[in-house]
């Protein structure tokens, strides 16, 4: 039953992580319908930063947490900057292009910002510092879900229910929504659409950053390569909630960080691929638009 | 048509080319304050093309599209985008119903208020007081709205779920939340029973009575047009065929031969 709880914890922070980078796919994709295949580089963008920043901070004598929040703020604003950039070079001008071309953009993009890191800093793998201590209270649980595990966990579940809030609350979330269901009649309705995809971005950039910088404490390293696995992973699970739905995005992380967790815990950890992937491609035979995903009737 | 009446939007020579084709050919068209002017012809006319052509759906080709609005300066509506154009006080209907179907009736309304609010994302995402403000106002500002059209009591439905007739009136409702000084119908009776054509003729004379708004309609039903608009604009393969006060258009032979064929002896 330890065992059990032990990989379900573990199965449910990967989860979440993927959840947060999945978020940043399926809200892109739910206005603009585009795969932005960059997404998985600001993730790492944003743990490259935080390693920065964390190292800067070290020789000036700050302690663990306090890093933590200080990397985990500027990164997002990193992140945030590279998100709005990224769809005003790269996207915008082929707003109206067919879709196939905005699509080659994103993996040039992609590609571009990979090798950007990897010139810019190197293609070893760097140590990232243990930024999240362990609190005495976790003791007696320690075996079963670990310190780092709950701070992943309480700030992915924090940051989405703001990004709740954000959508069914205010204004601006309102605009989102509205955008995403019919953008021309938004824009009949006095909505900025191009104001709300670049806020579309620079949200998703923020899930993103978070995700890279909890990711990298957690792991313990960062490459110019992790962006594309965790990219892949998040892409995978916001296909199989249904591509477009915010809570399918977060379901779909979940279903898969469990995959994953209990496929390595109970048969091997090398063929934890295989039954995450076998399970997507069972999905979407069953369910092809996903699981919480509506079908789309396109308009002829 | 008394020339006292202030002058809102002039459409001068108005063209619009697709490639090769013609669909609006040099139309111009004037609508006053207070007027519920229509626009009428034959399905393919252009009717709908002129409509996109002023509110910034496409950039037409040759012409001019002027606002007037009272008290301020003229302001030329060509190539602005549409969510410019709404904010300058024009707002449109579609033929087909366009809602935000995932959105509340309320939600619907309401998102077409916020183009007159000042707060900015960043302020929005806060919510300060004067914000929080703003928005009771907003909510209270579309019930009225709501009551208005008589879908005060579907608020909080999803729109998707209404009766077509409902959305139709909450289309309507919709637009006029932008707080226009013109409000264009395209063909708001489309699909509606006699009953539900009833209750709109009423809706508009309404909203023309009440509100600030001018009103410019594309619109099948005769009846409908007949009885309640005046000025009457007649367009037949994208040209303009005719102008006038309903009697004038009925007597016009022209538009008898635009809808009804040559007429031959036999």
């Amino acid at each position: 039953m330890e065992y059990f709880l032990e990989l379900f914890f573990g199965g449910l922070t990967r989860g979440s992580i993927y959840a947060l980078i999945a978020l940043g796919y399926t809200m892109v994709y739910g206005i603009i319908q585009l795969i932005n295949f960059a997404h998985g580089e600001i993730y790492m963008i944003g743990a490259f930063v935080a390693l920065i920043v964390a190292g800067v901070c070290t020789i000036y004598g700050l302690s663990g947490v306090s890093i933590l929040i200080l990397a985990g703020v500027i990164a997002v604003i990193y992140a945030c900057a590279y998100g709005y950039t990224l769809e005003k070079v790269a996207y915008r001008p082929l707003r109206g292009a067919p879709r196939l071309s905005p699509l080659i953009s994103a993996i040039g993009m992609s590609i571009f910002l990979q090798n950007y890191v990897l010139l810019a800093q190197t293609s070893d793998f760097l140590p990232f510092p243990r930024l999240i201590p362990d609190f005495a209270f976790m003791e007696p649980v320690a075996h079963i879900i670990g310190s780092p595990e709950l701070v992943i966990l309480i700030t992915t579940v924090i940051t989405m229910i703001l990004l709740t809030l954000l959508i069914k609350k205010t204004k601006v979330g309102k605009a989102m929504r509205a955008t995403q269901q019919d953008m021309n009649m938004a824009r009949l309705v006095g909505v900025n659409v191009d104001r709300i995809i670049s806020l579309t971005f620079i949200i998703g950039s923020a899930l993103a950053a978070i995700g890279g910088v909890l990711v990298a404490s957690y792991i313990g390293q960062v490459n110019f390569y992790i962006g594309f696995l965790a990219g892949v992973k998040a892409f995978t699970a916001a296909v199989l909630g249904g591509i477009g739905s915010i809570p399918g995005a977060v379901f779909g992380g979940l279903v898969l960080g469990w995959a994953e967790s209990f496929a390595a815990g109970y048969i091997s950890s090398d063929y934890e691929d295989v039954f995450t992937f076998g399970l997507l491609v069972i999905i979407l035979i069953l369910r092809p638009a996903g699981i919480l995903g509506k079908v789309r009737k396109q308009k002829v | 048509m008394a020339d006292n009446k202030h002058k809102l939007l002039e459409v001068k020579g108005l063209t619009m080319d697709f490639g090769g084709l013609r669909a609006v050919d040099s139309v111009t068209l004037e609508v006053h304050e207070g007027d519920i002017a229509a626009l009428i012809g034959p399905n393919g006319a252009g009717k709908t093309t002129f409509f996109n052509c002023i509110t910034g759906i496409y950039n037409p080709t040759k012409g001019d599209v002027l606002l007037h609005p009272k008290g301020q300066k003229t302001r030329r509506l060509n190539g602005l985008k549409p969510n410019k154009v709404t904010e300058m006080g024009l707002a449109r209907t579609f033929q087909n119903i366009r809602l935000f179907p995932d959105m509340t009736v309320l939600e619907n309304v309401m998102i077409g208020r916020h183009c007159r609010t000042n707060s900015g994302i960043f302020r929005a995402i806060i919510k300060g007081k004067g914000v929080q403000e703003e928005e009771r106002q907003i909510v209270e500002s579309s019930y009225q709205l709501l009551e208005k059209v008589g879908l005060a009591d579907f608020a909080n439905e999803f729109s998707k779920n209404l009766p077509y007739g409902a959305q139709r009136r909450l289309e309507i409702a919709r637009a006029m939340a932008t707080d226009p000084f013109l409000l264009l119908l395209d063909e708001p009776a489309a699909g509606m029973n006699p009953q539900e054509t009833a209750d709109l003729e009423q809706l508009i004379c309404k909203i023309s009575d009440e509100e600030e708004m001018a009103i410019l309609l594309i619109e099948h039903d005769m009846k409908l047009v007949m009885n309640i608009s005046d000025p009457i604009y007649v367009m037949e393969y994208g040209k303009k065929i005719a102008e006038g006060s309903p009697q004038e258009i009925k007597d016009n032979p022209k538009v008898i031969e635009a809808y009804l064929g040559e007429e031959t002896d036999a």
